[in-house]
């Protein structure tokens, strides 16, 4: 079991989720990748659901359910957000651009 | 309890990193995040290595808190300002360690990690050594600690806040989505319970909404100001933070973490579960 509910380091991209819902992507702003970014995936109705950061090259992931998420980055150059739909398991890529 | 006594600003705590007798703890799981960049004199606490016990799921005992801030350097007279990444979820964690060993000059630095960064404020990765002391703890206050009978036996009776997200309540997740899905035998909540994520109490940039809005959360929920209050999440950090918003911001006086939280309560025989939204708000 994790130990915690700690944000674990964001990795390189999954590419076999196994049964797991992946909604994963990168956070740019202007083209380039933007590490440190606050990345929170709100639910359907824009609850809360999780927030990590960003890793150096822009990655992040969160392990979902099926349905409509939209993924919201905040950053200290500014903040943006993009909706993606997971169907099932299996991973469900995202981009978001950061702009002031 | 008046907000300036538990929390200071990012503003305030730039000022005073120099201060005497204030002493600047980050608290995180991710250890790496300190070693990459931290408040500038701030020393570390680790939740999971030095807080808990490394054999039994419980603290470490009251002798393991006093040599833990011993060696941190802090002292019965200093002021521990606490902050960390995760919207300050292990800081508010640490908080409610502090004062249930008695240390009561504890304040959170609100926001966390986070909105210092997006401050812009500075941080660095210089090592930081405190002279060692004689830290001397008090034996745990239980007054703010829950225990899983007590939650069987609050069921109907008192206040149950569940701050885990809505698809944690309903039993549809089984743990926050950043991590993969692994924890209780059984998913769902505490019979009765009210779902208030702990994220309706914070800002986007981390901070405590003003207690306005806290009070008005909490009501709308269906919190019952004549009842005591138990709060729990999954492993207790979350509810921490919670804990804090209703006895340390809003005052209300008789309000309890249970740190064993849905992982264990999830996973007792013979307790009753519910499943779906129930008196979610």
């Amino acid at each position: 079991m994790s130990g915690g509910c700690a944000a674990p380091e964001q990795g390189a991209p999954l590419t076999d989720a196994g049964d797991q819902v992946v909604v994963q992507g990168t956070v740019s702003a202007q083209g380039t990748p933007v590490g440190g970014a606050f990345v929170r995936l709100l639910d359907g109705s824009g609850e809360f659901t999780a927030e990590v950061v960003s890793s150096p090259r822009g990655d992040f992931r969160f392990f979902a359910a099926p349905g409509s998420w939209t993924v919201r980055a905040l950053h200290r150059s500014g903040s943006g957000q993009a909706e993606v739909s997971a169907s099932g398991p299996g991973v469900h890529t995202v981009e978001v651009a950061v702009s002031a | 309890m008046s907000r300036e006594n538990v929390l200071v600003s990012a503003a305030w705590s730039e000022e005073n990193l120099q201060t005497p007798g204030v002493v600047f703890v980050e608290v995180d799981e991710d250890t790496s995040a300190y070693d990459g960049g931290h408040i500038p004199g701030a020393v570390r606490i680790d939740w999971k290595n030095e807080l808990q016990d490394p054999v039994r799921r419980d603290f470490v005992d009251r002798s393991g808190f006093e040599a833990l801030l011993s060696e941190k350097g802090i002292s019965n007279d200093d002021t521990v300002v606490l902050y960390g990444g995760n919207n300050n979820w292990f800081a508010a964690y640490a908080y409610w360690y502090f004062k249930l060993y008695g240390h009561d000059a504890v304040k959170l630095l609100d926001g966390g990690r986070k909105k210092w960064e997006l401050d812009g404020r500075p941080l660095d990765a210089e090592q930081v050594t405190r002279p060692a002391t004689e830290f001397k703890a008090q034996e745990q206050d239980l007054s703010i600690r829950a225990f899983r009978d007590e939650v069987v036996d609050a069921i109907g009776a008192k206040n149950l806040v569940d701050v885990r997200s809505p698809d944690e309540f309903s039993g549809k997740l089984l743990a926050p989505a950043h991590l993969p899905q692994e924890a209780a035998q059984r998913g769902g909540h505490i019979p009765s319970a009210i779902n208030v994520p702990w994220s309706k109490a914070a800002n986007e940039d981390g901070t405590f909404k003003s207690d306005e809005e806290l009070a008005r959360i909490y009501a709308d929920a269906g919190l019952d100001g004549a009842r005591s209050t138990i709060a729990y999440c999954r492993i207790g950090e979350r509810s921490s933070h919670t804990w804090f918003a209703l006895h340390e911001l809003l005052g209300h006086s008789d309000v309890k973490n249970y740190d064993g939280s849905w992982t264990e309560y999830g996973s007792l025989v013979g307790v009753p579960v519910e499943t779906g939204t129930g008196k979610e708000s």
